[in-house]
């Protein structure tokens, strides 16, 4: 693979969609973010599991540029976008122009046309938000955060809100998505299911840093039912220390 | 004891009401509801007249009072006579004039008010430096009386218009400013991280998150401002006026006419509905996108 280095860069340049050295985070005296490392490759699917308070969400914050580590280097695309565990549209604003929000050019709309066509909501532009149920909204802020065509994508918990049926919809959404846009996508959850549905590897954060990580190489109805499923799930669970539980 | 008073009120319900066991509700499409003569009369005497069913009741009972002779002609004249003092005094000419004076001066008081108001609640709800700048000020302003900082602009401003252009403004600006200030700084934070994170710049993050998010507090503003500069307008001509709504009433009050006063009265009253059925349509308009309370 021949590389163009651009003149002026000093080292290699990274294929990867988002890189995390020995980042630290502390609030007062708690330490969250110990020493973390995490490496996000181009257009692969990562999902950070761990269980709630475990820094999960101030790991995304860093990555997202709205908060700033107390050590260490994060780099990410400056194309990125996040998705919220809630949908956070504006209630006064119609849809949109809630996904025409950070996009400029004459294109704007028809292009925010496209998305919502691709996320199932072709013919709602016109509602208000406080008329969507929770799954639609949840498909909007989807559609906000893929219009500007963004090289990473984080994902807050954001299906975790919706009801089951409703998420099992939204993971096949993800999987189509995918196929169209090409972003790296960093996805925090609790939910195992939902990271054996969706990922390609899944890392668990333990004592503030990545403890394990996992390759999922399995075929879309092996990730339903398989016997390989069921080993990387209770993997996962022991990863999490709930082996025991299950 | 709980028991047969348990009792006593299931077998009131049931007699009252559906045939339905106590302790559960039954719901039915509404039509399915007997028409009873009573709420037929309720829905017709609902429809002509909505809220301004008390009002009318009033004046009726008013006018009966006075043709009776139970209230004094100079005490309160009946309605009707005051709605033909007002016809006589337009016909002498005194009312029309005084009427666009006063219009005129709580036009120009609101404008000056409004828009000092909205620039500096604007610039201080936006900038840190805009709140050191304004805020002290217009907080200390809050809690002065409108009506205390009458005989001081007096000595200030004089008699003339000044005064009472300003008193009008004061009313209409400071809770302009203190309500559209809060209404800034209480757009919801997660929003604010929310547009930042679409890249959107400065200006869109003003005018499609701040300004909107606004809205509701600023209309809350408006009716304040608009109500305090009635308020204003009738303190500044009952002092030292020899034109306008508040002399009309002040000249009344001397020749003991009190149809005139409550002319003038009839007509601030007007304008307070008018600035409240204007504030009740922005509302209708600009507040679209929220569900509000549709009391039953």
């Amino acid at each position: 693979m021949s590389i163009t280095v651009a003149p002026h860069s000093t080292r290699p340049l990274r294929q990867a969609g988002a890189v995390v050295e020995k980042v630290v985070r502390r609030f007062g005296d708690r330490v969250v973010l110990d020493h973390l490392d995490l490496t996000i490759a181009d257009e692969e699917l990562v999902v950070l599991l761990g269980p709630s308070g475990c820094g999960k969400s101030t790991l995304l914050r860093l990555l997202a540029g709205l908060d700033r580590p107390d050590g260490g280097r994060v780099e990410v695309p400056a194309k990125r976008a996040i998705v919220f565990q809630a949908d956070r549209l504006l209630p006064w604003q119609r849809v949109l122009r809630n996904v025409t929000l950070g996009l400029h050019g004459p294109d704007a709309d028809q292009r925010a046309l496209d998305v919502l066509a691709e996320v199932g909501l072709s013919g709602r532009e016109k509602a208000w938000p406080k008329e969507l149920s929770g799954g639609e909204a949840q498909r909007v802020s989807l559609a906000r955060a893929l219009v500007s065509e963004p090289e990473l994508v984080l994902l807050d918990e954001p299906f975790a809100a919706l009801d089951a049926i409703t998420r099992l919809r939204m993971h096949d959404l993800v999987r189509a998505l995918r196929s169209r846009h090409h972003a790296a996508m960093l996805l925090v959850t609790h939910d195992v299911d939902e990271a054996i549905a969706l990922a390609d590897r899944v890392v668990v954060m333990s004592d503030g840093r990545i403890g394990t990580s996992h390759l999922v190489e399995l075929s879309a109805p092996d990730r339903e039912a398989s016997i390989a499923r069921e080993e990387l799930r209770s993997a996962l669970l022991e990863d999490l220390g709930l082996a025991n539980q299950h | 004891m709980t028991e047969v008073s348990l009792d006593r009120r299931a077998v009131g319900s049931a007699a009252a009401e559906t045939p339905s066991a106590p302790g559960r509700e039954v719901f039915l499409p509404r039509d399915a509801r007997r028409q009873t003569l009573l709420r037929a009369l309720r829905e017709r005497l609902r429809w002509p007249l909505g809220i301004y069913t008390t009002p009318v009741v009033i004046l009726i009972a008013w006018e009966v009072l006075a043709r009776a002779g139970v209230l004094k002609k100079t005490y309160a004249p009946a309605p009707t006579s005051i709605v033909k003092s007002a016809i006589d005094l337009w016909q002498q000419g005194v009312l029309g004039p005084d009427l666009a004076i006063s219009l005129q001066r709580a036009g120009i008081g609101l404008a000056i008010g409004l828009t000092v108001g909205i620039v500096t609640g604007v610039v201080g709800g936006l900038l840190r430096s805009g709140e050191y700048l304004f805020n002290g000020v217009v907080q200390i302003l809050n809690t002065i009386p409108l009506l205390a900082v009458l005989p001081l602009m007096i000595v200030w401003f004089g008699i003339d218009e000044l005064t009472k252009v300003l008193l009008i403004s004061f009313g209409a600006g400071v809770p302009m400013y203190v309500n559209l200030f809060a209404a800034i700084r209480g757009v919801d934070q997660r929003l604010i991280e929310m547009t930042r994170t679409t890249g959107a710049g400065t200006w869109r993050l003003v005018t499609r998150v701040l300004v909107p998010g606004a809205l509701p507090g600023f209309l809350v503003g408006l009716r304040f401002s608009l109500a305090y500069s009635v308020l204003g307008l009738v303190a500044a001509e009952t002092v030292n006026a020899d034109k306008g709504l508040g002399f009309l009433i002040t000249q009344g009050q001397t020749y003991l006419q009190t149809g005139q006063v409550f002319v003038g009265l009839v007509i601030y009253s007007l304008l307070g509905l008018l600035a409240d059925q204007f504030v009740r349509f922005l509302e209708r308009v600009l507040l679209r996108w929220r569900p509000s309370y549709e009391a039953a």
